[in-house]
């Protein structure tokens, strides 16, 4: 009888609630809504114009102002082949090395507590803050001949500076935090309930990865990958630094781009820009198709 | 005595979660660890587990001191607050997976699990997905789960926390009624007087990280030990429910 009484007031107070919302919330929306949102539309529309579609429509116009031969020949010749080669094989490299230390990171510090995993965490995001160019020039002093291991490193004869392993280097360096960011917050969330559940069914702690952790993060991972891949194909700030722009040897598409247009060859800088382009826009595919998959 | 605790200290930052714990649960015995929250009864339940690993005092299981072995190899069952179902397998991969770990026959396995889904009533949800389970189903899975590898012990986190009002009491009845047919020495932890008072046979009463009492339902009510226990429980509360289930009963 009590049990009854007490439902059925609780159900008032649910009813009245839902009314009160909706009594609120329709003049708001009659009235002022659609002139906001339409406003709202409209600068953002605006905005991704000037911004976004503009200028990578003024690249497609001008890679093709004089004409589709003199595009090809510009995309087919042996410096813009070789950067394009050097650009992949280092996105590549970036992607590989930051994604399994991104993943051990993001389960050492969201499944296990130790002393000093904060300041681990946040060493993880220093690239984040540090200008590119300084952290160029942080490996020209560490690695190069007057630096830190110059003596080292020349007695061994590895070259680092102004050679593939500091191109490499550097864009290991600026992506090292994305597969990490976008990793630990999922794996955070998730608690670690479900590991410890099987661990004290005997499993092993690879075992745990494989059937537990892996699962819940893989969505997170791929999209970490492909944040962390359009990062490193298109660094500019920190390879620019420690590349030494060597033609055909260690120079990137981005700084093949710049070169180009210092030489006021425009139709070429627009031309291989557009390679950035088109690889930007087959990364934002995947990433719609990595972020519709996830949801 | 088949789970004894000697005097068991456990300090996490400072903050003293078991003082001097000392306290022991019969074979075959439902015993609940009751105590407001922060009074450290789960930390107590995982040092029992194994998840978390005492100062100093001796853990005892069957006899044995159990402080240097794993979890794994104490022969428990542990249930979660919240179920920790592994939520990317279906209801009859989570209930096998502790027998597939440790490595018996897939037909066994296959046995076992039909088994334990029809002793939770849930013959044909084997192929659902956790999220596709009611809560109460979830405790079901999650209670199945933890007996698949036969277990000497059984413990519960706050079993019934996360069930809403209305499904609660008849999952205690449900739960109470399922370790008594399959035997199994059990410890669940609760802040809910009414729970405990109606589901264990020992109640162990926690606060501030000692236990300030162990007795029966009956006898903590009308023998409170301590100011603390007298204030705790709600006399008047335990009679009326005593009174129902008498006339229940007849």
């Amino acid at each position: 009888m009590a049990q009854k009484r007490q439902r059925t007031y609780q159900q008032d107070i649910v009813g009245d609630g839902i009314l009160a919302v909706q009594k609120v919330r329709e003049p708001h929306t009659e009235a002022s809504g659609k002139g906001i949102r339409c406003g709202l539309i409209g600068i953002c529309a605006l905005f991704l114009f000037v911004m976004l579609v503009l200028p990578l429509a003024v690249v497609v116009i001008n890679a093709l102002r004089d004409g589709w031969a003199a595009y090809q020949e510009a995309v087919m010749d042996e410096y813009t082949v070789r950067a394009l080669q050097l650009t992949l094989f280092t996105a590549v490299t970036a992607v590989a090395v930051n994604t399994v230390f991104g993943v051990f990171a993001a389960f050492l510090l969201s499944k296990f507590y130790f002393r000093g995993r904060q300041i681990l965490a946040a060493l993880i995001d220093i690239p984040f803050s540090i200008s590119p160019v300084i952290a160029g020039l942080v490996f020209i002093l560490t690695f190069g001949n007057v630096g830190w291991m110059g003596d080292f490193l020349k007695a061994h004869g590895i070259r680092i500076v102004f050679a593939v392993p500091g191109v490499v280097l550097a864009t290991v360096f600026v992506t090292f935090p994305f597969v990490f960011r976008e990793l630990f917050p999922v794996l955070n969330a998730q608690g670690k309930d479900e590991e410890e559940a099987a661990a004290l069914m005997g499993a092993g702690w690879f075992t745990i990865f494989r059937k537990i952790t892996f699962p819940h993060m893989k969505w997170a991972l791929l999209y970490g990958v492909i944040l962390c891949a359009a990062r490193a194909l298109g660094e500019f700030g920190a390879v620019s630094v420690i590349s030494g722009h060597l033609r055909g040897k260690t120079n990137t598409l981005p700084l093949h781009v710049e070169i180009l247009y210092n030489e006021f060859n425009t139709t070429a800088a627009f031309a291989v820009s557009s390679i950035l382009v088109i690889l930007a826009v087959l990364i934002l595919i995947a990433r719609t198709i990595v972020e519709w998959k996830k949801a | 005595m088949y789970v004894q605790m000697e005097h068991i200290n456990k300090t996490f930052d400072g903050f003293q979660a078991s003082n001097d714990v000392t306290f022991g649960v019969e074979k075959g015995h439902l015993a609940a660890l009751l105590g407001p929250s922060g009074s450290g009864k789960t930390t107590i339940l995982r040092m029992i587990a194994g998840l978390d690993k005492p100062d100093s005092g001796d853990i005892m299981i069957d006899g044995m001191r159990v402080n240097d072995l794993p979890g794994s190899r104490r022969g428990i069952g542990f249930v979660f607050q919240n179920y920790a179902l592994f939520r990317y397998m279906t209801v009859a991969d989570n209930i096998a997976f502790g027998l597939e770990v440790q490595k018996k026959g897939k037909k066994e396995i296959r046995t076992r699990v039909e088994e334990l889904l029809e002793l939770i009533s849930m013959q044909d949800l084997g192929k659902r997905y956790p999220h596709q389970l009611s809560g109460g189903q979830r405790q079901r899975v999650a209670f199945a789960r933890a007996l698949a590898p036969n277990p000497q012990l059984l413990l519960l986190d706050e079993p019934f926390a996360a069930i809403d009002a209305k499904v609660r009491r008849e999952l205690r009845t449900w739960l109470k009624e399922m370790i008594g047919r399959v035997g199994i020495t059990s410890i669940f932890v609760t802040h809910d007087q009414e729970e405990a008072m109606e589901v264990a046979d020992t109640i162990i009463i926690t606060n501030q990280g000692r236990i300030e009492q162990i007795g029966t339902p009956e006898a903590i009510c009308h023998h409170p030990a301590t100011d603390f226990v007298s204030e705790f429980v709600d006399v008047e509360r335990y009679e009326a429910f005593a009174a129902l289930a008498s006339s229940h009963g007849s």
